[in-house]
């Protein structure tokens, strides 16, 4: 049903990604490209792969944005992918059936094998999460690494998502938000995760962890002389070593 | 039931959770670019389902970079070559007949054979990105040839030279930060690295212990976008920025003392006398020990004995009665003078005196006041046990920023220096050295191919490539003329322990120092991204002997995976396979994967089996040995000494007794490690252990490795160095003296007149900063602009451009102008732009950004590609809107005042100086939207396979049911 | 938004057919309409030809048109859905109302009320299309009030203007049809009233979301806004080529200016000519007032498309939707 659950769901699935780490080398976008083109969503096909108008589906993209003055301010880098919203607009528009959002950990997937590609759903989301391939005709999108997460063909220190495996920058953390003690409740609670759009009141599940203040160390005094004394710096060096 | 439930049930329906992943899983290591991480390949029916990182491996411990994931489309490339290749059309024609491997093979030998019975140097012999060194090097000794290098000449022999000849160790990637402890890191001109998934995880670490993190870079991008404070320095000028920190520390005393009077040359006594032949020399005892002045005893001592009180300053009397001074003095009174103040100095680096001051103090406080005690006891170099482990910690981390400017060796230098005087190298929180680093400072290999080592059909006495401490370790003729095509080890560029990869096509084409057969080269795109400038290398490729109508360069053997730009201007192709598809070693000799807490070294093994006719080059080149009859190759009885191709050579080959390409798994049981005799189940046993091993240093053992008596002992046994001293880090490079006392008129060998001035400047044994001009003479005021380039990180090392996800990232290339420069030149963003530099002029589409030194314009590199090349739509956006700089950069500088050409490089390691390269930049038409230059398109070779127009990678996989 | 033309044939075609359908079971209920089964053959035939022709364009929207019967399946949440049941449940009605008038040719008793019953399935499928923009909040301009109106009363607007069109023939009054004329007149004043609110609302709407809200950097931007460096791709992808369509506001004034003219102004100038001429010149400025309302139409249709921003936008370059 495109109905959003009746009752909240048992487990909150979702990332926290950490814009003070993320340096866009694009590992968590690529990873993601090559689990779920060979997985749950295979393929995710690349039109005109070698030419002109290449263009591929893929279910993370990675900004660069810069922020601040000249000479001053920050680039930061940014992936943005589904959120897993609590009240997800893409599941209620669906006229199939194929959105939904799952009963027991809120992951919102696409059954694309009922979708008819009306493309409303990316029409819906405000964050571009939706990602239509063309070729198949059927709307794809981030599933958190579904048939990961619980796969027990894998060891259990693998079962994440593939983006959050590969994060060379550790900027990726996978959790479950209902549980209080899960690393992402604790990062966003202890660095301030912020969600995107707020003003949309759709309750994104993935939470953006914004840049720290810039590490602080002594001071910031200039230093003193240290040959103000008898025989200049050298006269220095005789009293250093002689202490 | 609950509704709720009745959801959850069907919702569980619809999705299976634990389908099949693969049906095979294989090890093997990544090789989409430098970093060489451990990978997981999961294979269904045989085919790529799955590259991930391996959880175990010491370098990425699971995590995997963006090209590591799309190795998946470097492997399907439609770019790969499938089938030895001939010329038929005219050199860039791109015309080629498929030939078989036994033409190909008989094709080489007959142009190698006459040669190599004739005169050796006539085959130039350079490799690009690589890995294989250890086995290229000794090839081409066995061959008999000096002309041999791989691409370090234009990559980083700045960074490896200058810490090599000063700490025994170096950045690059035979080194690293200690990222557990330390407090305050500095990274200097790094976009992205050669180490780079340990260093994102390493500034993640950093950062979530709340370090301080400073990238000092023009650019603000990549790790410099993460970074606590971000110093836009002017590129070419990180030296002077360098040198007034240590101004700063000097002038508060903020120095460890003791460090340098124990690990460093600091008290070590200089000779004062000018005109003599020894000025400027350490004064040495008899046995040729340094001497310096013992404080306590007020007498010379041998400054290498322990529990000597040696002096760090003040002028004394020898006992010859000359006059000498400790290092320490010499490097004092240099460096407190005011002009490396940091008023002195703000304009040139674009810092503000303010922010030099004040990173001055906090660099003192993190060393000084939060210094970093392990309670782990030791023992140092002469037995003294010492119940701490005390760190300085403050890290440093550069590369290709510094090095790849003229003034990058001595740059360099000021940077190791900058780290010896706070006391920060291979202590906790520190810069700490990856086995089997320390080495010698400098190590002891001198390059072979002096005159008399170059003799007809025999081996060259020794491997190519060295570290000259001195006018004697040249290579160059009696008349001072150098001896090796790409004139390494001569007075252009004496310390040049790479070699010169970039000078090859235009020395041969000049037949300077003398004409060469075949030039032989491995995944080198010297017709396009990798040759200093693009347009004259494909010239010269092309040029022919009017007399004669031959080719200049007469011969051109290459092989490469794909079809690169430099395909159409080779001869003769031998098509190698994808780095799936071999075996590979990632070798101790070479470039091992080491991490600061012990040795560790890799393999590749195949993963799959070529579907072309493509073979290993490494296979090729043991094969063409064999049938050009070289030594190594073939055993008493005349036949191949490695039958079973590179495999065979990896596990049996030994460079010296005991010591053989693999460290791991030695000796007939495979129980010894570092050195044992051959074992030649080796390779299995790598297999077995995910395709690595790897040795972890003891508590004891893993800091002060140069004067740790533990760790020494170790590196002896393991047979990193040949005997337990200690590396002494070297403030003072005694070896630059030599050359500049050659300058000055000493010794049988001296320089050139026309070369005499510049040794005497540049060579200066303490670190100094001289801007590029000095060496390139550009006029600023004709070119205001630096430009420079950087590689992003899903492309670094990758060849990407082929790759159908990687390409998606970066399809075509921006210029990125500052604000400021958008400002007064009335250029907008997304609009165009001319630049141009004294050599030439491209045209390019804009990106105004915040993040940039506001006198720098600045690209990502090879992006743009030949249209046509690497299979790719002649009318693709890297063809069409993708530039390169290297249009505008010279391979030679113009004639000085005696006609003379140098390459346009460090004085000191002629690595190539393509950082320096000055502009000036005009609002340009947009036009058809097309970047300028364009090249004709390149017809495609045969046997490539046609481009997909739709790519459903992974559509076979779909609904693999548990 | 990219203008999608199958959407943009959908809307229009089905709105002219929906209002058009409205119209004659109201006015045949009320009995205002010529009885003859040429008329109602005519006109019925054009309102289901233009529905049909609209829905199944419909369908070429779709990246798996095969498949578009499972979009019946969600009316408790999705408009689309909702739209698609209705759209099919007016069949039923719809032919009932033909049955009794071209075959039966009945009027009384309770047959009147498959006309009215085919009149309000029809305008709630068009109120269910528009509400499929209208819920997006996604994307502010359509997340709008007055868009429903705006569908509604521009379908009745056209309905009518047809059917005055076709009606013109077949009544005895040289001008035509009285009411029809002054149904067109209230509906094409209302609409015209309508859709200028609704520019001006949209034009004084300030941007509820910024690039810094979007990337949860507002604390560190400090007000300073967030700009893209660069983008993930270089080349457009899906959502630029789907939501990244924007059209210069010079061009979007010129295309207004046209929608003023053809969709309202010349229709009620032409039922003016047709009210004050006679015979041929009257049928032809009634036909003609219709085809210019579909035209307009059309136009502004593809301008809700096209001045729509999409949220998603802001990641991509624009600072405030």
């Amino acid at each position: 049903m495109t109905s959003l659950p009746k009752q909240a769901p048992a487990k909150r699935l979702g990332l926290v990604i950490d814009l003070d780490t993320c340096v866009g080398c694009h590992a968590c976008a690529v990873s993601c490209k090559e689990w779920n083109t060979t997985g749950y969503h295979a393929p995710l096909p690349d039109a005109d792969p070698y030419g002109k108008d290449v263009d591929g589906v893929w279910l993370n993209r990675v900004h660069g944005y810069e922020t601040g003055a000249e000479g001053n301010g920050r680039t930061v880098y940014f992936p943005r992918s589904c959120l897993h919203c609590e009240e997800a607009p893409c599941v209620t528009v669906c006229p199939t059936g194929a959105s939904y959002k799952r009963t027991e950990d809120g992951i919102v997937l696409v059954d694309e094998d009922i979708c008819i590609g009306c493309k409303l759903c990316s029409w819906a989301c405000p964050y571009g999460a939706r990602e239509f391939d063309s070729d198949g005709g059927v709307m794809k999108k981030c599933t958190l690494c579904i048939d990961r997460i619980y796969n027990e063909n894998l060891e259990e220190v693998d079962r994440q998502p593939a983006c959050v495996n590969a994060c060379p920058a550790k900027a990726r953390h996978f959790g479950d938000f209902n549980d209080p003690h899960s690393k992402v409740s604790e990062l966003t609670a202890a660095r301030g995760g912020v969600e995107l759009l707020p003003e949309m009141g759709l309750k994104p599940t993935n939470r953006y962890l914004p840049p720290r203040p810039s590490a602080k160390v002594g001071d910031g005094a200039s230093l003193k002389d240290a040959a103000a004394g008898a025989g200049g710096f050298l006269g220095w060096i005789d009293r250093a070593l002689s202490r | 039931m609950t509704i709720v439930d009745a959801d959850a049930a069907h919702d569980a329906e619809r999705v299976d959770l634990s389908p099949s992943v693969s049906d095979e899983v294989k090890y093997t290591t990544c090789y989409m670019c430098a970093c060489r991480c451990g990978i997981k390949v999961h294979l269904r029916d045989g085919e790529l389902r799955y590259i991930e990182g391996n959880r175990d491996h010491p370098v990425n411990r699971g995590v995997l970079c963006a090209k590591g994931s799309a190795g998946i489309m470097q492997h399907h490339s439609p770019a790969r070559l499938s089938q030895p290749l001939l010329r038929v059309g005219e050199r860039g024609s791109g015309e080629f007949r498929a030939i078989g491997w036994d033409e190909a093979l008989d094709l080489a030998t007959s142009w190698l054979d006459p040669i190599r019975k004739e005169d050796p140097r006539k085959l130039a012999f350079f490799t690009g990105r690589d890995q294989s060194q250890a086995l290229t090097g000794w090839w081409a000794s066995q061959f008999g040839t000096p002309n041999h290098a791989a691409h370090g000449g234009f990559c980083s022999v700045n960074m490896a030279a200058a810490g090599l000849y000063t700490i025994g160790g170096s950045f690059w990637e035979f080194g690293e930060p200690d990222w557990e402890h330390c407090r305050y890191f500095m990274m200097f001109g790094v976009a992205e690295d050669h180490d780079s998934n340990p260093i994102k995880t390493g500034l993640a670490k950093l950062k979530e212990r709340g370090a301080k993190y400073v990238a000092v870079n023009p650019v603000r991008t990549g790790y410099a976008a993460i970074a606590d404070e971000w110093l836009a320095v002017t590129p070419g000028s990180d030296g002077l920025l360098v040198l007034a920190l240590v101004h700063e520390l000097l002038r508060a005393g903020k120095v460890d003392l003791d460090y340098l009077a124990r690990y460093t040359n600091a008290p070590w006594l200089v000779i004062e006398d000018p005109g003599a032949d020894d000025d400027g020399l350490f004064a040495r005892d008899g046995d040729g020990n340094p001497l310096c002045w013992d404080s306590v005893k007020d007498t010379a001592v041998n400054a290498l004995e322990a529990g000597i009180a040696p002096a760090l300053k003040d002028r004394v009397t020898l006992p010859d009665g000359r006059s000498a001074v400790p290092v320490f003095h010499l490097l004092a009174a240099r460096y407190l003078d005011g002009q490396y103040g940091p008023d002195a100095v703000a304009d040139q680096t674009g810092i503000s005196a303010e922010s030099i001051r004040r990173i001055a103090g906090e660099l003192a406080h993190a060393a000084f006041a939060e210094e970093v005690v392990l309670n782990v006891p030791w023992t140092d170099w002469a037995g003294r046990r010492q119940e701490q482990m005390i760190g300085r910690p403050v890290a440093i981390h550069a590369m290709r920023g510094i090095s790849a400017h003229a003034n990058g060796f001595q740059t360099c230098r000021s940077l190791h220096l900058l780290q010896m005087l706070l006391g920060s190298i291979d202590v906790p929180g520190g810069f700490r050295y990856k086995p089997p680093f320390p080495k010698p400072a400098p190590p002891g290999l001198k390059p072979a191919g002096k005159p008399g080592d170059v003799v007809p059909g025999q081996p060259l006495g020794g491997p190519p490539l060295g570290f000259p401490q001195g006018p004697d370790d040249l290579l160059v003729e009696a008349n001072g003329a150098p001896c090796r095509i790409d004139h390494a080890f001569s007075w252009d560029a004496p310390m040049s322990a790479h070699g010169m990869m970039h000078t090859v096509i235009a020395n041969a084409w000049r037949g300077d120092p003398y004409p060469i057969d075949t030039l032989f080269m491995y995944m080198a795109n010297m017709a396009w991204n990798s040759s200093m400038n693009t347009s004259d290398a494909i010239a010269m490729l092309t040029d022919k002997n009017p007399d004669s109508g031959e080719y200049k360069i007469p011969h051109f053997i290459y092989s490469d995976a794909f079809y690169s730009e430099t395909v159409a201007y080779a001869d003769l192709i031998l098509p190698d396979t994808t780095y799936l598809e071999r075996w590979d070693c990632v070798s101790m000799l070479d470039r091992p994967i080491s991490s600061a807490d012990g040795p560790a070294d890799a393999i590749r093994q195949p993963v799959l089996t070529p579907n072309r006719d493509v073979r290993p080059f490494q296979d090729v080149l043991l094969d063409l040995g064999v049938r050009l009859g070289l030594p190594g190759l073939l055993n008493e009885a005349g036949t191949a000494r490695y039958p079973g191709g590179y495999p065979d050579y990896l596990a049996n080959h030994e460079r010296s007794p005991g010591v053989g390409s693999l460290a791991g798994w030695r000796g007939a049981d495979g129980d010894s490690h570092g050195q044992g005799a051959v074992n030649p189940a080796q390779l299995d046993r790598y297999v077995e252990n995910q395709c690595f091993w790897q040795d972890e240093l003891a508590p004891e053992q893993r800091y002060f490795k140069h004067a740790n008596r533990d760790y020494l002992d170790y590196a002896v046994k393991m047979g990193f160095i040949g005997a337990a001293q200690p590396v002494v880090l070297q403030l003072y490079t005694e070896a630059l003296q030599r050359f500049r006392l050659a300058a000055r008129g000493v010794g049988a060998q001296q320089p050139p007149e026309a070369q005499r001035k510049r040794i005497e400047r540049f060579f200066d044994p303490l670190p100094i900063w001289y801007p590029p001009s000095a060496v390139d003479g550009t006029a600023a005021e004709d070119f205001p602009l630096h430009a420079i380039s950087q590689r992003p990180a899903a492309m670094y090392h990758s060849w990407g451009s082929q790759n159908a996800w990687l390409r998606q990232i970066h399809t075509a290339n921006r210029l990125y102008i500052s604000e400021s420069v958008a400002r007064e030149q009335g250029i907008e963003d997304d609009g165009w732009a001319y630049l141009e530099s004294r050599h030439g002029r491209i045209k390019a589409q804009v990106r105004v950004m915040a993040g940039v030194n506001e006198r720098t314009v600045w690209t990502w590199n090879a992006i743009g590609k030949r249209s046509g090349a690497w299979n790719l739509a002649a009318d693709a956006p890297e063809a069409e809107k993708g530039f390169l700089l290297n249009h505008l950069i010279e391979d030679l500088l113009p004639p000085d005042g005696n006609g003379e050409r140098l390459p346009n490089a460090d004085p000191i390691t002629g690595q190539a100086a393509w950082f320096d390269l000055r502009v000036r930049i005009s609002r340009a038409p947009a036009g058809a939207g097309l970047s300028e230059p364009a090249f004709k398109p390149l017809p495609l070779p045969p046997g490539v396979a046609p481009r997909p127009a739709m790519l459903r990678y992974g559509a076979r996989f779909k609904g693999g049911k548990s | 938004m990219q203008p999608a033309y199958s959407v943009i044939f959908l809307t229009t075609a089905t709105g002219a057919g929906y209002g058009l359908l409205a119209l004659l079971g109201v006015l045949r209920a009320m009995d205002r309409l010529p009885d003859e089964r040429a008329f109602g053959l005519l006109a019925l035939g054009l309102a289901v030809a233009l529905i049909s022709a609209g829905l199944l364009a419909s369908a070429a929207h779709l990246g798996r048109p095969e498949r578009a019967w499972r979009a019946f399946s969600q009316w408790r949440s999705s408009w689309l859905s909702r739209e698609g049941v209705l759209a099919v449940a007016g069949y039923g009605p719809a032919a009932l109302f033909a049955f009794a008038w071209l075959v039966l040719q009945r009027n009384d008793g309770l047959w009147p009320l498959a006309g009215l019953a085919a009149a309000a399935l029809s305008m709630v499928t068009v109120y269910s299309t528009a509400m499929i923009y209208r819920s997006l909040a996604a994307i502010p301009r359509w997340h709008h009030p007055l868009v429903p109106w705006v569908y509604l009363i521009l379908a009745l607007a056209t309905g009518a203007l047809w059917l005055n069109a076709v009606l013109a023939p077949f009544v005895s009054d040289p001008v035509g049809h009285a009411l029809a004329r002054a149904i067109c007149f209230a509906a094409v004043a209302a609409a015209w009233l309508l859709k200028i609110a609704y520019w001006r609302a949209i034009d004084g709407a300030a941007g509820g979301s910024s690039t810094a809200s979007a990337t949860g950097l507002a604390g560190i931007a400090g007000g300073a806004p967030v700009r893209p460096l660069d983008p993930p791709h270089v080349q457009d992808n899906y959502l630029l080529k789907e939501m990244g369509f924007a059209i210069a506001r010079k061009h979007a004034a010129k295309l207004r200016r046209l929608t003023h003219l053809m969709a309202f102004l010349v229709p009620l100038v032409l039922v003016l000519v047709q009210t004050v001429s006679a015979g041929p010149v009257s049928l032809l400025a009634a036909a003609l007032a219709a085809v210019s309302v579909s035209f307009g139409v059309v136009v502004e249709r593809w301008l809700f498309f096209a001045e729509a921003q999409h949220k998603v936008m802001l990641y991509y370059g624009a600072d405030s939707i």
